[in-house]
């Protein structure tokens, strides 16, 4: 069984129908118990860096997700979500210009893109890691992107990069760890391949 | 490696049907939103945007179950844009399966709405959609509402540099004049809006020939919207990308769609 963490507003809707396509029980749910106990754990995130720690600290995400990693349980961050299992955020808000903890799973900055039009929003290509298990049968295939804010620094087994201004970390795949910047939700056929290809590692 | 440009057919959706009508006038049935959303992500569309166009409560409700329906069988980004007056209802659509939401003349009427809606779910949640047609402002280019029938007297570039400061994090900019002509898009506009705009740029009206794509990109498009053209097969979608790709702008390729 997946858990989708539910911990916040936006779209989690086509983030369970996009990981049934895979076959598995999907829920979407922000019950702790659950979301420690579940074969695979999905962290999505929308809006921005600081809401969603508040969001998932408020539902013990932060713990779980701590917890699962120490127990190598398969955890798949998407945007937002891969962001904050960094250890700094540098977005700032209305409310704080300073930058905030993360989770800490991957020590490094999520900073802003350089480049003239952001966010950087639309399809782009990834040059996947070697012996990538997310991109086996995607590799030079594009994905879907809404970001303005990015981990720039390699972390984890494997990275995976993207190129947009400057080189980001578009995929981190350590261990049970893994995370795509992009949405693999939105990113059509090639996205669900990807969602297939982390569902055969629960 | 580079981002390729997007194009995204938009569906007029009124009482659970797609229509489309040149001027916004002369509305002619195209379609099933769900059935016509599913062909278009087959056929290599790489965002889809629906436009609720209902005058009634009734009919946003049968919107919202066309997003569900559309959340469940679409693996692209859906934008839905129609109606939408306040935070309660973006979260409305964004849990029914939208991605993004554009904003119109709610956010003419109160300005602050972009602000509350970009602090409760990003920036990356919102475009901002603007009729323009020609007009004598500061620019040559107005803000219009009522599908371009009222003119606001707000120029159209001015408004967008300030929505973007309050935290827009996309443009939607329609050209009332060439909207439906499929004369080809006001090039002049968006070049205007390119130079001023820091977020994603979409250009929507006029798209009648394939050229008409390109000379929307070369004025500084990130993206590209049409309807009438997709509807009613005056071309298809994977035209548009080939004969874009064969001019060298790098689109997403759709062999394994």
């Amino acid at each position: 069984m997946i858990a989708i963490l539910d911990y916040g507003s936006g779209n989690l809707r086509s983030a369970q129908r996009a990981f049934e396509t895979s076959g598995a029980e999907v829920i979407v749910t922000s019950d702790p118990r659950i979301a420690l106990e579940a074969d695979g754990l999905v962290v999505p995130g929308v809006g921005a860096f600081q809401s969603c720690m508040k969001g998932l600290i408020q539902v013990g995400g932060d713990e779980i997700i701590r917890e699962r990693k120490a127990k190598a349980r398969p955890t798949l961050g998407i945007c937002i979500g891969m962001q904050i299992l960094f250890s700094e955020g540098l977005e700032p808000s209305r409310e704080n210009a300073s930058s905030t903890a993360g989770v800490g799973i991957w020590q490094g900055a999520v900073a802003r893109l350089v480049a003239p039009v952001l966010p950087h929003m639309g399809w782009n290509t990834v040059t996947s890691a070697a012996g990538s298990v997310l991109f086996d049968g995607v590799e030079g295939e594009s994905f879907y992107f809404v970001h303005s804010y990015a981990a720039k620094t390699e972390v984890g087994q494997k990275t995976s990069w993207t190129e947009y201004g400057e080189r980001f970390v578009s995929a981190v795949e350590d261990g049970a760890m893994s995370a795509t910047q992009f949405h693999p939700e939105k990113s059509g056929s090639a996205g669900l391949r990807l969602i297939m290809n982390w569902t055969k590692t629960l | 490696m580079t981002l390729s440009v997007r194009i995204i057919p938009c569906l007029d959706v009124t009482e659970g049907r797609v229509v489309k009508g040149v001027n916004f006038t002369n509305l002619v049935d195209a379609g099933d939103p769900v059935e016509m959303a599913s062909l278009y992500q087959r056929e290599g569309a790489d965002e889809l945007t629906f436009l609720d166009i209902s005058a009634s409560s009734s009919g946003r409700e049968t919107t919202l179950d066309v997003v569900r329906k559309s959340a469940d069988e679409v693996f692209i980004p859906l934008t839905v844009g129609g109606g939408i007056r306040s935070v309660a209802d973006v979260n409305q659509l964004l849990r029914a399966g939208a991605d993004k939401v554009s904003i119109n003349t709610a956010a003419i009427d109160r300005p602050e709405l972009i602000g509350e809606i970009a602090d409760t779910f990003g920036s990356q949640v919102l475009v901002l959609s603007v009729d323009a047609r020609r007009a004598p402002t500061d620019s040559g280019f107005e803000v219009t509402t009522h599908g371009g029938r009222k003119g606001t007297g707000i120029d159209a570039l001015a408004w967008i540099e300030k929505a973007v400061n309050m935290g827009v994090g996309e443009i939607l900019l329609n050209s009332m004049d060439a909207d439906g002509t499929r004369k080809g898009y006001d090039i002049e506009m968006i070049r205007a809006a390119r130079s001023i705009s820091r977020v994603p740029l979409i250009a929507s009206g006029g798209a009648g020939a394939l050229e008409d794509f390109a000379l929307a990109l070369d004025a500084g498009a990130d993206a590209l919207l049409a309807a009438s053209v997709f509807h009613f097969g005056v071309f298809r979608i994977e035209d548009v990308k080939r004969y874009l790709s064969q001019a060298g702008y790098c689109i997403r390729e759709v062999s394994n769609q």
